[in-house]
């Protein structure tokens, strides 16, 4: 099964650029995340996707037929609203019928699809109650239940979780997750929040203040090897070091050199670059070091929260964020010198 | 197709609403006294005689005297009450709102027979006096309702800002409240002031043989002979609203004004 | 300080004025026109004080029955032109941009200030016989000659739509901003091709607002004194009409201020109606 092609998408309105240069491929049965700051275009991406807007240039692709210019009520796709934009003047399962009550699906068919996806969310018997009586989570699924009630080709939905409290938002995350699981339906979520993302998908798209795509991975991959400055800070916290690359294998940061394990293809002695180290990665000792992955330098700060220690460094120039468990922590205190140690294979260099 | 047919209705009512306004116009440029359209012969006459002959300059101010000071008089009606109500919580509070409401939403001939009988009893009719204060309670729904849902669009925790910074509830009307409401205030009064300018049966009933208004001489000339004066007078309210209501427009929130939500900016 | 309760007689100062205008210049003139209504009519002059229910008995005459029915057919026919016309209208003014909507809406608030006279007035020249539309027919050759339609049933209808038209606007207006917009979206993802999701979507969640317009308009147009009497033949006069008509020509004003209550009764009660729907916006299921 081929997927969802988008081909070399942009989307202006007027002179505002809101999307530009998207080539994806969404593999089939897959649960996508489309990530990123508010403005980088990933609700406008989804709603062309929807049909809900007409790209400026572009093509999309179903099962490689080309559905560009198909109008947003043929193309079967299912859609949950940040809004969820339940009809108000209908009771849940007349909102949740509405799709099959289009196609003409007799009363008995829709009766018992109301009920199957009911149970589905774990509403059952809910059918005859007015929206307006069901809380936030119960109307969440309504909206979803709604959408899956043809069982789409695509379901798309737009911030769905952003309206919920945090322990809510993290049930429904796992909730949704399984669900995508045991119905196969080819899922894109878009979030501004990169633990949701993580949490729920098999792959991220993350898009940046440009309007473009950055990168598309696993949460995994994305975590480890992001492609740019950007993914890295996006994702995660990330130590991002200015420097010069000064050899194969090493890097220089302010005067220090450091070892690292590879570099990417068009990076060369002398180019500029911006090495990237994940917190937990770097561990501090006490007093200066010296060697191929250590940076001295003096503590600035220490935050204790009680899952976790981070020491904050000054070494030369930059600020570096170590974070370690409460058991493996350093016996260093603010004020006092000491060294960070960044091993080469948590080392990621970036160019951008 | 849709587009298209969608343009199609909307020009169509357009055109429903402005062509009487355009053959008005025509008619009011005509040379000769006589009502013909397209005009045979173009002049503007008529504007010249509306703005210089007596006989309408004293229906203008008028007009323009029981305007301004009625539309005056409904806004400082309708502010302390607007005020009140939105800021205590009395159980009769809807009471006085219905109250504020019930002169404009009875059929006006009802209002204008009460405003006859009572002045006519107080010994008062007949008195431009007595046609302002009319005015002035028969609009006072207006700015009431405009200033009420401008109360309503003060968040709450603005006010509930400046009290935590010092502000007692003068300081807080002043500085708070006021500016935040002024625009719906503005509106409140432009809308009364119109709508007082083209008023013909309250003052035609409480005063008309004695104060004429414009409206009530149109209505008279319109019984007693033609005159394309009539014509340059209606283009004359046509342009003075629409320049009103334009001015508003171009420097507030017109939308918001009348009861849309504020702007909401396009995101992702 | 917002929603306290009011301590003290001194707070309750800036209520004081608005509400002794209020009753001073608007509840005492109806309590007399109430009692008018009850006065026997003297004449050559205003009336005499007693206590008789004659002028109410007078309402149950043919002519008040005839003229009652035919106020409320045509305001009835009014107010369900403008809000078919309007609906649809108004929701596409609201799905426009901000700077055309307030082209819009300029244009419709001046239409709505201006003067029953002048409306009757243009529209009595645009369906005349020498300045009129009929004029343009002929030019384009639909029509042998120009004819006047004015006055007439339908210039009557013409000018009460005209009038009630912008009102029905401005208060549909609210209602159909604030409508989520991506409710008719949702629809369309769901399948329903834009003209099923009008009348799905759109019109079902506006059921309430649309009935209370009707009602409103109704009201509004059945108080319209002047459209009737230029624009309309005698037999076309109003409610509204008739009662000014007793009031000043016949120097009766106890029959007219018992016309005056009984149609004030009924637009109260028109009223009330549209707030207790206003109230009871349950949906149904279908």
């Amino acid at each position: 099964m081929a997927g969802l092609f988008l081909q070399d998408i942009h989307k202006h309105f007027g002179s505002v650029v809101a999307v530009q240069n998207v080539d994806l491929r969404i593999p089939h049965g897959r649960f996508v995340c489309f990530l990123g700051p508010s403005g980088c275009g990933k609700t406008t991406l989804l709603r062309l996707i929807a049909g809900l807007e007409r790209p400026t240039r572009g093509r999309i692709l179903l099962e490689e037929a080309d559905i560009t210019d198909q109008p947003a009520h043929q193309r079967n796709f299912g859609m949950v609203f940040q809004s969820l934009a339940l009809f108000p003047h209908l009771s849940v399962g007349d909102n949740i019928a509405y799709s099959l009550r289009i196609r003409k699906a007799d009363a008995s068919a829709r009766q018992r699809r109301v009920d199957e996806l009911l149970e589905l969310v774990r509403l059952p018997g809910y059918a005859a109650r007015h929206i307006s009586q069901l809380s936030g989570g119960q109307r969440q699924r309504v909206a979803i239940a709604r959408a899956l009630a043809i069982e789409p080709r695509l379901f798309l939905l737009d911030e769905p979780l952003s309206a919920l409290d945090a322990k809510l938002r993290e049930d429904m995350q796992l909730e949704m997750r399984m669900l995508q699981q045991r119905l196969g339906v080819t899922t894109i979520l878009v979030t501004h929040d990169q633990r949701e993302a993580m949490t729920m998908s098999d792959l991220i798209v993350v898009m940046g203040t440009d309007n473009q795509v950055h990168q598309m991975g696993t949460p995994l991959e994305i975590y480890r090897n992001p492609a740019d400055t950007f993914v890295a800070d996006f994702i995660g916290t990330s130590n991002l070091l200015k420097g010069i690359c000064s050899g194969s294998r090493q890097v220089t940061i302010s005067g220090k050199t450091l070892r690292i394990e590879a570099l990417p293809e068009n990076v060369k002695a002398g180019s500029e670059i911006t090495l990237s180290v994940r917190p937990e990665d770097i561990s501090v000792v006490a007093g200066v070091r010296e060697g191929e992955s250590h940076l001295p330098g003096r503590v600035a700060f220490v935050r204790d929260v009680g899952s976790s220690v981070e020491i904050y460094l000054d070494c030369s120039g930059f600020q570096i964020i170590s974070q370690s468990t409460p058991k493996s922590r350093p016996a260093v205190r603010q004020g006092d010198t000491a060294t960070a140690v960044l091993p080469p294979s948590a080392c990621v260099v970036l160019t951008a | 197709m849709n587009r298209a047919l969608r343009q199609l209705f909307l020009a169509l009512v357009l055109i429903f609403l402005a062509s009487p306004i355009v053959v008005v116009g025509g008619v009011s440029l005509n040379e000769k006294k006589s009502l013909y359209f397209p005009p045979q012969g173009f002049s503007l006459n008529w504007y010249v005689e509306l703005f210089t002959e007596s006989a309408w300059l004293i229906p203008i101010e008028n007009s323009m005297i029981i305007a301004t000071l009625s539309s005056l008089a409904a806004l400082s009606i309708a502010l302390p009450l607007a005020y009140f109500l939105w800021r205590y919580r009395v159980f009769y509070a809807r009471a006085l709102f219905m109250l504020g409401i019930a002169p404009f939403m009875l059929p006006p001939v009802i209002t204008a027979i009460g405003f006859l009988t009572f002045w006519a009893t107080v010994g008062l009719y007949g008195q431009m006096v007595a046609t302002i204060v009319s005015h002035a309670i028969f609009f006072v729904t207006l700015p009431l309702v405009t200033i009420s849902l401008g109360f309503e669009s003060i968040d709450r925790e603005i006010v509930e800002a400046a009290e935590t910074m010092g502000a007692d509830s003068k300081a807080v009307f002043r500085t708070v409240v006021f500016p935040m409401v002024r625009s719906y205030m503005v509106s409140g009064y432009a809308f009364c002031f119109v709508l007082s300018l083209n008023e013909y049966i309250v003052a035609y009933m409480v005063s008309g043989f004695t104060v004429e208004t414009l409206p009530i001489k149109i209505f008279n000339a319109l019984r007693y002979g033609y005159t394309p004066v009539m014509a340059a007078v209606t283009v004359f309210f046509v342009l003075l609203a629409a320049l009103i209501f334009g001015l508003i427009g171009r420097f507030g929130d017109l939308p918001r004004l009348m009861g849309a939500l504020a702007p909401e900016s396009r995101n992702n | 300080m917002i929603e306290d309760k009011p301590k003290g007689l001194r707070v309750h100062l800036p209520i004081l004025y608005p509400a002794v205008m209020l009753v001073v210049f608007f509840v005492i003139p109806f309590g007399i026109m109430l009692a008018v209504s009850f006065f026997q009519r003297e004449p050559g002059g205003f009336y005499t004080t007693d206590f008789s229910i004659d002028n109410y008995a007078n309402l149950f005459t043919m002519l008040f029955g005839r003229v009652l029915v035919f106020s409320i057919f045509i305001s009835a026919l009014c107010a369900a032109i403008c809000v078919a016309v309007g609906f649809p209208f108004t929701y596409f003014i609201t799905r426009m941009r901000r700077k055309a909507q307030v082209v819009w809406l300029v244009i419709l608030v001046s239409v709505l200030s201006l003067s029953a006279v002048i409306v009757a007035f243009a529209w009595s020249l645009l369906l005349s016989q020498t300045a009129g539309i009929s004029n343009l027919f002929v030019w384009l050759g639909l029509m042998e000659k120009p004819v006047s339609w004015s006055p007439g049933i339908w210039a009557l209808t013409a000018g009460m739509c005209y009038i009630a038209f912008p009102y029905t606007v401005l208060v549909l207006y609210p209602p159909l901003s604030r409508l989520d917009p991506h409710l008719p979206e949702a629809a369309q993802t769901l399948g329903a091709s834009p003209v099923t999701t009008f009348f799905t979507v759109v019109l079902g969640s506006l059921r309430s607002a649309i009935v209370a317009t009707l009602i409103m308009v109704f009201a509004f147009t059945l108080g319209t004194y002047l459209i009737p009497q230029i624009l309309g033949r005698p037999q076309h006069w109003t409610l509204s009409v008739l009662i000014t008509d007793e009031a000043v020509y016949h120097s009766n004003l106890p029959l007219a201020a018992a016309m005056a209550v009984f149609f004030m009764v009924v637009s109260l009660g028109l009223v009330g109606l549209t707030t207790l729907i206003g109230k009871s916006r349950g949906p149904t299921t279908q």
